[in-house]
């Protein structure tokens, strides 16, 4: 589902290098989570993914489709298969819940018939029933980002990227968002989880990939962290 | 994920496109405000010169009609002599056209323009007819009656004339004076249109870039969400589109309210150069062309200052 060779990335002239020579490789339906302190590579190698980034160098293939050979015009549509998830939520603030959600379908040109469909059935996954005509300021940081969420997976990627997204919770909240995760890789989708919290990741036991300087020094399943 | 056939899927977001972009213009009311005022001023600037210009250039019209050469002819000259002669004029470019005048017109016009000279008349017609026929020759561009004049300060020609030639009854230097005046008032007028076109434009293009900078966070979202341009640019061009209509017809109000108040208010049919009840003549005939000029610019100015001002922030960040 993912596949990395060698890449590496540098920034400017003397910028340093960010990710070196890193090859993956993610199993379709895996759930796998990403540590590493900051500054380690996590964004770096996130940012490559949503191609908000170009590497230096190595070959990215994501659910099929070469890095290298995509244009700047296919990016929207790349983007489009992979729900991605910030730490720091990214919602449209002038928009309800409701429409934050329905605005990820609205750009692919569905239907209206077949958004009101699927948003009520989404927000219902991620436990947001009832607050469809919520503001984002009006939510807490965990209800924000389960609503950011369900924008993620309101399109049925086939691959969830999800950049810290209990960075901003505390405890109880982020466990919610966890939940929710774990609740969409049940349904088939590769999951991708950097985060900071060793508790969560020593509660998932999932495969855990260790990130330091740029370099992957562990990469095990039922993995621990390693501070 | 299901989608809809291609026809339909654009025409879905077209329609939001559009939808957004209205309710964009009302959800930031006093950005419309503000950017819809600017363009009210800028078409009202626009529209005012263009009138001027042409209020202007009607009374160089007026002024250049009456600017005339009269040729007068001696008693002797017969109408072989006067059809060449009126012929060989006939030839020059610049004249557009030639009329005859007999003694019997000519004196005719002496008495209509002296009728309150009693005296004068008694006089005149106590003698022969004293006045000469005469030839009045218009010319098309009163700046170059040079080579008209040339042709009859020739000798033999000017054996044919019993006076010397008048240029509209005054001394030439007169009527250069006026032309020149005139030609310079057009020139400025039009210099006039085109730099208060661009400074409106300059800062249209600003307010919309302020506009655009102040949801720059929203565009950057959208395109994580794999939003294609015209997807994120559509709603921001609707939005200036609809300040361009509204702006056109404010614009139009006004400028018909301020016309009809002139008209009512003062009762004054010019002001000098300015020829009030031209103006309002030409605005009045021209209503509705002028509302779609009008509206056409409005549009043009916010469609390309949306479109240049959305190009930077659409732009896929790349790093190498």
């Amino acid at each position: 589902m993912i596949l990395l060779d060698r890449v590496t990335k540098t920034y400017g002239r003397k910028g340093g290098t960010a990710l070196d020579r890193i090859s993956l490789h993610v199993e379709p339906k895996e759930f796998v989570i990403v540590v590493g302190a900051s500054g380690a590579g996590k964004s770096t190698l996130l940012k490559l993914l949503t191609r908000e980034e170009k590497p230096s160098s190595g070959k990215i293939i994501v659910g099929g489709i070469d890095y290298e050979r995509l244009k700047d015009k296919e990016i929207p549509l790349l983007r489009r298969k992979i729900g991605v998830v910030f730490q720091d939520f990214k919602l449209l603030q002038n928009k309800t819940v409701y429409e934050n959600v329905s605005f990820a379908l609205e750009i692919v040109g569905m239907g209206s018939r077949e958004i009101n469909h699927t948003v009520p059935k989404v927000l219902d996954i991620v436990g947001l029933k009832g607050k469809e005509k919520r503001m984002p300021r009006e939510l807490s940081g965990g209800e924000r980002q389960r609503v950011a969420i369900a924008r993620a997976v309101t399109r049925q990627p086939r691959i969830l990227i999800a950049d810290e997204p209990t960075g901003n919770l505390d405890p109880a909240h982020a466990w919610d968002v966890i939940k929710v995760l774990e609740k969409i890789n049940r349904f088939g989708t590769t999951v991708l989880l950097t985060t900071h919290n060793q508790d969560i990741v020593n509660r998932l036991k999932r495969r855990v990939i260790t990130i330091d300087d740029g370099k992957i020094v562990s990469d095990r399943a039922g993995g621990e962290y390693k501070a | 994920m299901k989608q809809p056939p291609f026809l339909r899927r654009k025409l879905i977001n077209f329609g939001r496109i559009f939808r957004t972009g209205t309710i964009n213009f009302f959800r930031n009311a006093w950005l419309s405000v503000a950017a819809t005022a600017v363009m009210v001023i800028t078409l009202t600037i626009i529209l005012f010169s263009v009138i001027a210009n042409a209020t202007f250039a009607n009374t160089v019209q007026q002024i250049t009609d009456r600017i005339d050469i009269s040729v007068y002819l001696k008693d002797s000259v017969n109408e072989e002599q006067r059809e060449d002669l009126i012929s060989q004029l006939q030839n020059f470019e610049n004249v557009r056209s030639i009329e005859y005048i007999t003694k019997e017109q000519a004196l005719e016009d002496y008495k209509d323009q002296n009728a309150k000279n009693i005296d004068l008349l008694v006089a005149i017609s106590q003698t022969d007819n004293p006045l000469p026929a005469s030839l009045r020759v218009k010319p098309e561009d009163p700046n170059r009656i040079e080579e008209i004049r040339q042709f009859l300060e020739q000798p033999d020609i000017k054996d044919l004339q019993s006076d010397e030639t008048s240029y509209s009854g005054d001394r030439k230097e007169a009527v250069d004076n006026i032309t020149q005046a005139t030609s310079f008032l057009r020139t400025a007028g039009i210099a006039g249109v085109l730099i208060f076109t661009v400074i409106s434009m300059l800062i249209i293009f600003n307010t919309i870039q302020m506009a655009i900078f102040n949801r720059r966070e929203e565009l950057t979202i959208m395109r994580l969400l794999g939003a294609n341009s015209w997807y994120i640019r559509g709603p921001f061009i609707v939005e200036t589109v609809l300040y361009g209509i509204v702006a056109a017809i404010i614009s139009i109000a006004a400028c018909s309210t301020l016309f009809s108040v002139q008209a009512a208010a003062f009762g004054v049919s010019s002001l000098n150069l300015l020829d009030l009840q031209f103006a309002n003549a030409y605005f009045e005939q021209r209503f509705w062309p002028i509302l779609l000029i009008q509206m056409v610019i409005g549009i043009s100015i916010g469609a390309i200052s949306a479109y240049i001002a959305t190009r930077r922030y659409l732009k896929f960040k790349t790093i190498k």
